[in-house]
């Protein structure tokens, strides 16, 4: 009998000590698919960030580096200057990315740097217990927003693949999301690829992904789901916003 | 041949593959030499958006293994301190120069040495150390670049050099050792992909099982130990009989060794303690420096701080002057002689 689900091979065979529903394990299972496809776990170098995700060393099979908060794009530059010929990929929450770690981000695209950038976006600092991310909802509860999100004192939301879409360096922006199987397809697709547009040496590929996080939104594994779906994809809509391959389509 | 130069041409021909900066005065021109001729000695130069990005790109290329370095002035350095924090806590070498400026805030570009205390006592949060090397002329920054990185990786630990805008300024006659060769084997350890030939490896500082993170801290702590052991370095001019030892580092032992030789001039039995290594202290040094010794006077480019490492390593025996100019003001070699006849004055 053939086999068509398997765990990937570069996904250590270890429980995780994430909540039940949480999308980590997808978006994990997802990225190794793609480096085992591919087979390059032998030259593949992840860069994790501080958050959830922050003991994903423990789980992906390549070579792992553990980074300051925020900081892991700019690890991974680091890594990737000097090793031009390995695949080089940061893991990332929100808070990381696009709080305390937006300089890094942004600048990873001006430069082009040639790395895949996964971009968790849960609206929450999950691992502090539920605190308001750059990407918390207008109104959303948290654990520092217990009125809800008041955009005239907290701000607004910021998304990510628009902003990354308008630097020059930026090969791919891609938001994609976890909620359904036609959308996980979709995902896994965008994580390729990036691996790919790196392979290809054609600049930053960020691939933003609508996540859930049962246990700060206080919502069953389910009906984060349908938060995801119903509340996340009408503000951070899904779709390419920045695909240099398709461009070049174009021009051809 | 400028000392910021300098420093540049010997970390390339210590074998270092990578550097990441930030533009801070007086520092530039390491910088700029490096963007000259990192690439052309097939490296890579790359200046970063911050002093934070640039101590986290040294964090990822040192943990590939290769020989990574960063440079910067005061301000930039506290910003690089979490970095720090965090390879000492991982175990990375790396090399990270410091040309100091007056402080606190943006202070003044003037040279001063008022980072002593971050760099030997708080170069970052946790329970941790680095080596810090205070070169005090172009040469020996030429000379400390090459055993700076070779200790960084021997200990897997990040080396500071503790230089100041004087230093780094100034230009000297210098000749440059040949281009290291062979460098240290880091498979082991190093994150660089496993080829599909080994387990993985993790580079982190993260252990959330206390007595796991105590043990970690405790075997790092057994490698200090043979650092202070071993790694002190100092330089002991006239000190022989010297009644008054003058103690001062980097720029201003230069000063301070100028007023001992016109105090020597003068019939005063002065000599000058310099350590070239900050952490480790060389204490043992200082005691054999002190034997004779009725008093010191400590002379810094700081409102005194490295004065409370002579008084510990001295433990107190002896009476402790100090003098010191601040704010990028460099104190002159009358002023320093002037404090040494008060002392002499007084000790008659």
């Amino acid at each position: 009998m053939a086999v068509v689900f398997d765990h990937p091979k570069s996904l250590l065979d270890v429980s995780t000590h994430f909540c039940p529903g949480c999308g980590h394990g997808i978006v994990h299972r997802l990225v190794c698919e793609v480096i085992d496809e591919m087979g390059i776990e032998g030259d593949t170098i992840g860069v994790v960030p501080v958050g959830c995700s922050v003991m994903s060393y423990n789980y992906f099979g390549c070579d792992v580096i553990e980074a300051p908060h925020g900081r892991a794009p700019a690890v991974a530059t680091g890594v990737k200057r000097v090793n031009p010929d390995k695949f080089v990929f940061s893991y990332q929450g929100d808070g990381d990315l696009a709080a305390i770690g937006t300089a890094e981000t942004v600048h990873v695209g001006t430069r082009g740097e040639n790395i895949v950038v996964i971009f968790i976006n849960n609206t929450t600092y999950g691992m502090t217990g539920g605190q308001m991310a750059p990407t918390t909802l207008p109104g959303q509860v948290t654990q520092t927003t217990p009125f809800g999100r008041n955009v005239e004192t907290n701000g607004y939301p910021i998304r990510v693949c628009e902003m990354m879409a308008t630097l020059s360096g930026t090969a791919l922006a891609q938001r994609v999301a976890i909620d359904s199987v036609p959308h996980i397809r979709e995902a896994k697709k965008a994580i390729r690829k990036g691996f790919e547009n790196q392979k290809e040496k054609r600049g930053l590929s960020i691939i933003e992904v609508l996540s859930t996080c049962p246990t700060n939104w206080g919502l069953s594994p389910e009906e984060s789901m349908e938060f995801v779906k119903d509340q996340m994809i009408p503000y951070y809509p899904l779709g390419v916003y920045k695909d240099v391959t398709a461009e070049e389509g174009k021009k051809a | 041949m400028k000392g910021n130069e300098a420093l540049a041409e010997a970390a390339i021909r210590a074998g270092c593959k990578c550097f990441f900066g930030y533009p801070i005065t007086p520092q530039t021109e390491l910088s700029a030499y490096m963007a000259k001729r990192m690439e052309k000695s097939g490296g890579v130069f790359l200046q970063a958006e911050s002093e934070i990005a640039a101590i986290n790109m040294v964090l990822g290329a040192a943990s590939t293994g290769v020989r990574a370095m960063t440079s910067s002035s005061s301000p930039g350095v506290s910003l690089k301190a979490e970095g720090i924090s965090y390879m000492a806590g991982s175990d990375l070498p790396a090399v990270i120069i410091n040309v100091q400026r007056g402080g606190p805030g943006l202070g003044s570009i003037q040279p001063a040495q008022s980072d002593y205390y971050q760099a030997t006592h708080a170069m970052g949060h946790g329970d941790f150390h680095i080596l810090v090397y205070a070169p005090c002329s172009v040469q020996e920054m030429v000379d400390v670049v090459m055993l700076a990185f070779d200790k960084a990786d021997q200990y897997r630990i990040p080396v500071m050099i503790l230089a100041d805008g004087l230093l780094g300024q100034m230009m000297e006659p210098v000749t440059f050792p040949e281009p290291r060769t062979e460098l240290p084997d880091k498979s082991d350890w190093a994150a660089c992909g496993h080829g599909g030939k080994r387990e993985h490896h993790v580079i982190n500082s993260l252990y959330l099982d206390a007595p796991l993170l105590e043990a970690k801290v405790q075997e790092r702590f057994k490698r200090y130990a043979v650092i202070e052991e071993t790694e002190t370095d100092a330089e002991l001019y006239c000190c022989g009989d010297a009644e008054i030892v003058v103690t001062a580092y980097g720029a201003s032992a230069r000063v301070a060794k100028s007023a001992v030789t016109a105090a020597r001039r003068k019939g005063i039995q002065a000599g000058l303690f310099r350590p070239k290594t900050l952490w480790p202290f060389p204490k043992k040094e200082l005691c054999e420096a002190t034997k004779h010794a009725k008093q010191i006077l400590d002379v810094e480019m700081s409102m005194g701080q490295m004065v409370d490492d002579v008084r510990l390593a001295t433990e107190c025996r002896l009476p402790v002057a100090f003098f010191g100019r601040t704010g990028g003001v460099i104190p002159t070699p009358e002023e320093v002689l002037a404090e040494i006849e008060k002392l002499a004055g007084g000790a008659e």
